[in-house]
């Protein structure tokens, strides 16, 4: 990798001055295609180092999301979007793939990373159903959002130092249409997997008995916080709606002036002026209530749902507690095999202490994390509003003076 | 506070003058500083507004506000002396006589309009009830600047009746009344809504009221509009206080984020409140837009009096030339023109000498009066035009004035509105900024507070 670095500053029409250096440094590749992949790699990294928690390790998997495309079939219309990998990890056979992958895929693959880390927090993935009305499941806005969300929602995953290494992600990220279709089949069959959900909801139903203070903590902590990010949530979705409506108004203000002006004759300049400043203000309103969109707004609701996420990973802990529970109390209780039992036992308790300590671990890592988004977030919308107000200082400003100098020339005039 | 009426003797025409004394003090005063406007003669303010109940006309109980006017003279003050002001307490039903008496009696000159009667262009967090203090405070100033304005106009500054309105608290109506304007005022209105057409409408005068009708709408679609635009922003900022609650009650469960959210909370309390200053503000544009639209309004009815007295001009001259055609026609007998007469004359026969005779008197009567009608009417006319046109002057330069100051002072004000913005988000980013994401290293920090 720090072999690449050097190479990662190479402008493709340098191809055949760099050719030279790189043969010996790399395998009997086409000389056009590294240097093409390590200048795309060097605007890849650019591009989601934004994105990544940057700890100072160098990342070594970059997940790209886009190019969303409507397939029909005889049955349904559904979107797939193009996911584009690269990556330098010996797991992987090459080092780029480009597959495409619809919504289904991706909920997949959420639920088999949460059944393979059930107190890990993963990342939340994009509403399934759009609730809110009249949205369109095609629309432009609604894909693009989508895809944002399902962006971010593989790069969380890339990130983290477990999940990313999950076979489950690999076969995501690398497998044909056909080929992932076939893997989804393998793995436990319906019938075992509702065995599997049904004693889920029994030790839900018992209840864990001697929860460590820590997770009751943290569960109070979650329920706050859930309470309050959603209230940011819908406040947040509040000022845009509000801003909307404003602008709306605005939009019909510049030109009342504009009107005006044609029926006067000194008063042209001033009218005219108002009837400027207001158009200019107007765009930058826009540009403001945009950025809101694109940046806050994704953050907050993803916040949202992840702390969906978490109480759901307290719960999937507590069951894992309350199996083992249960499963010692009837050793204490009934009278069956003691030495099977207990290696079951011992085997749950292990369980106990491996899923505690994963949620510990992950607790810190997705604390870290939420502050960072969520101080990210809001510092870049407050400098927003900054230079909102900065711009349409200056547009007011400019025609103050135009009109104060313009009142000193009548002055001189008339004198 | 209410005032009795001062009893002073440094008064102008105070007690113990007769009232003809009164009078020709008065008309001295006038004559001796003729060319000068009241207002350089007599400081005038609106001071205070206060509630009072009382019977009205039908002896029911109402509440309404009085207010208190001040006049000083200037000549006394400047002698180093500062003596009390001159107090009397008005309502805005006087007011509005007042100005009905100048309309009539000055038809010719755009008389300042007064503030609203009612609340109109609110945008919904405004009070549209009159009672309503800020509303109420407005008024005030509105009232005000209608005294400031006549007293400063050339012509309506000379006024008796508007002396008598700043200085006579008692027996003002009665002298209004007396003057008889009423009549006037009714005939007037009744004029001024009639349909007639001028044959040789004066063009300038024709574009004058196109003007008029144009600022009327313009200025009532701007008020509508600004008003739906405050309404929306005023959306905007509150909503942002929610922030401040919501920050204020998660920091109490953050490690680490608290102090930095807290303090962020309060800037967008901060921010959620500001609007209401600046949309108070902005109240002030609005009244001189609408002092604009009511203004065109009473430019308006000067051009269609003016329409006005060129029909009646044109109806009697029109009337001169028919009767003294009808003259001819009997003296010569020579029908030029189709008449009633004419053909009965014709079927029935004609008419005796004598009965022509009287005809032809009346006929002469008639004219002699008819040129009289003319001759008065077309110097009225003509001095109506004069009149007029000097004062449409005055008023488009004032106009042009007035309203060049207050889209200056929309624009100070978007300025102000624009700092407080950047203030506050500056502020705001920094307690944003100030939310550390330092690593929890010891699983031990997990726990709340």
């Amino acid at each position: 990798m720090s072999g690449t670095d050097a190479e990662s500053t190479v402008l493709p029409n340098q191809t055949h001055t760099m050719a030279a250096d790189i043969c010996g440094q790399t395998l009997d590749l086409d000389e056009d295609d590294d240097l093409e992949v390590f200048s795309k790699q060097a605007t890849h990294r650019s591009a989601l180092e934004l994105e990544a928690d940057d700890e100072g390790d160098l990342k070594d998997i970059f997940v790209t999301v886009d190019n969303p495309e409507s397939h029909i079939t005889a049955i349904e219309t559904f979107i797939t979007y193009r996911v584009l990998t690269k990556t330098t990890r010996s797991e992987f056979d090459n080092s780029e793939y480009e597959v495409r992958r619809r919504y289904q895929d991706f909920f997949w693959l959420k639920g088999k990373l949460e059944e393979a880390h059930p107190t890990l927090i993963v990342p939340p993935l994009p509403e399934k159903f759009v609730v809110k009305g009249m949205v369109e499941r095609f629309s432009g806005d609604f894909i693009e959002t989508r895809r944002k969300a399902l962006h971010r929602f593989l790069n969380h995953v890339a990130d983290h130092a477990i999940l990313s290494f999950s076979e489950d992600f690999k076969v995501f990220l690398t497998a044909q249409v056909w080929e992932l279709a076939s893997y989804k089949k393998q793995g436990p069959g319906l019938l075992s997997r509702m065995g599997e959900t049904v004693r889920a909801v029994a030790n839900s139903v018992r209840g864990v008995k001697n929860r460590p203070e820590e997770f009751t903590a943290m569960q109070l902590y979650v329920e706050a916080f859930s309470n309050k990010i959603i209230s940011l949530d819908k406040v947040t979705q509040r000022i845009v709606k509000e801003q909307k409506e404003y602008l709306g108004e605005l939009k019909e203000y510049a030109p009342v002036y504009t009107l005006w002006s044609g029926s006067e004759d000194t008063l042209v300049g001033p009218l005219k002026g108002v009837a400027d400043c207001i158009e200019r203000c107007w765009k930058e309103t826009e540009e403001q209530d945009n950025h809101l969109t694109d940046t806050l707004v994704p953050t907050l609701h993803e916040y949202v749902l992840c702390s969906e996420s978490l109480k759901a990973v307290l719960r999937r802990r507590d069951n894992i507690q309350a199996e083992f529970e249960a499963k010692n109390e009837a050793l204490a209780t009934k009278k069956v095999d003691q030495d099977a039992l207990k290696e079951e036992i011992d085997k749950l308790e292990d369980r106990v202490e491996w899923a505690n300590n994963a949620l510990k671990g992950d607790w810190s890592r997705w604390q870290k994390c939420m502050r960072g988004d969520i101080k990210s977030a809001f510092v870049s919308t407050a400098q927003k509003n900054v230079d909102y107000y900065e711009k349409c200082l200056a547009v007011w400003e400019t025609f103050l003076l135009s009109q104060r100098s313009e009142g000193s020339e009548d002055a001189d005039n008339s004198s | 506070m209410a005032e009795a009426v001062n009893e002073e003797p440094a008064r102008i025409g105070g007690g113990g003058l007769t009232d003809t004394e009164v009078e020709n003090n008065k008309k001295n005063t006038m004559v001796e500083q003729q060319g000068s406007t009241l207002l350089r003669r007599l400081e005038i303010s609106v001071a205070e507004a206060e509630k009072r109940t009382g019977k009205n006309t039908v002896n029911m109980q109402e509440t309404f506000t009085m207010y208190l006017i001040e006049t000083r003279l200037i000549d006394v003050m400047t002698e180093g002396h500062n003596p009390a002001p001159e107090t009397l307490w008005r309502r805005y039903s006087e007011f509005e006589l007042l100005r009905n008496y100048l309309l009539v009696t000055y038809p010719f000159i755009v008389v300042p309009p007064l503030p609203e009667k009612r609340a109109e262009f609110v945008w919904h967090k405004l009070s549209a009830d009159n009672m309503d203090p800020d509303f109420v405070e407005r008024r005030r100033v509105g009232l005000e600047n209608f005294l400031l304005r006549v007293a400063s106009h050339s012509v309506l500054s000379n006024d008796k009746i508007l002396y008598g309105f700043l200085t006579e608290e008692h027996g003002w109506k009665q002298l209004v009344y007396d003057t008889g304007f009423q009549a006037k005022a009714d005939s007037r209105i009744k004029a001024l809504s009639a349909t007639f057409r001028v044959k040789n409408p004066d063009r300038r005068f024709t574009d004058m009221r196109h003007y008029s009708d144009e600022l009327q709408s313009i200025t009532s679609q701007l008020l509508r509009v600004r008003a739906r635009v405050a309404d929306r922003l005023y959306g905007v900022y509150k909503v942002h206080g929610n922030y401040g609650r919501v920050f204020s009650e998660w920091s109490a469960i953050e490690k680490d984020m608290g102090d930095g959210l807290q303090s962020a909370g309060h800037h967008m309390d901060a921010y959620a409140a500001s609007v209401d200053d600046i949309l108070e503000e902005e109240e002030h544009y609005a009244d001189q837009l609408k002092e604009y639209l009511f203004y065109a309004e009473a430019l308006r009815a000067v051009c269609r009096k003016h329409e006005l007295i060129q029909y009646e001009l044109e109806t009697a001259s029109a009337d001169l030339i028919s009767k003294k055609q009808q003259r001819e026609e009997l003296a010569t007998g020579i029908v030029r023109t189709f008449s009633f007469k004419g053909m009965t004359n014709k079927l029935f026969g004609q008419e005796t000498p004598e009965q022509r005779e009287a005809r032809l008197s009346l006929l002469e009567e008639q004219i002699v009066q008819g040129e009289v009608t003319v001759k008065e009417k077309t110097s009225e006319c003509r001095e109506y035009v004069n009149g007029a046109w000097v004062d449409m002057q005055r008023f488009k330069e004032q106009k042009d004035r007035d309203l060049r100051e207050a889209l200056v002072s929309y624009a100070v004000m978007q300025i102000s509105m624009c700092k407080k913005g950047i203030q506050v988000w500056t502020n705001a980013k920094e307690c944003f900024q100030k939310i550390l994401s330092s690593v929890l290293m010891n699983t031990d920090q997990i726990f709340v507070g």
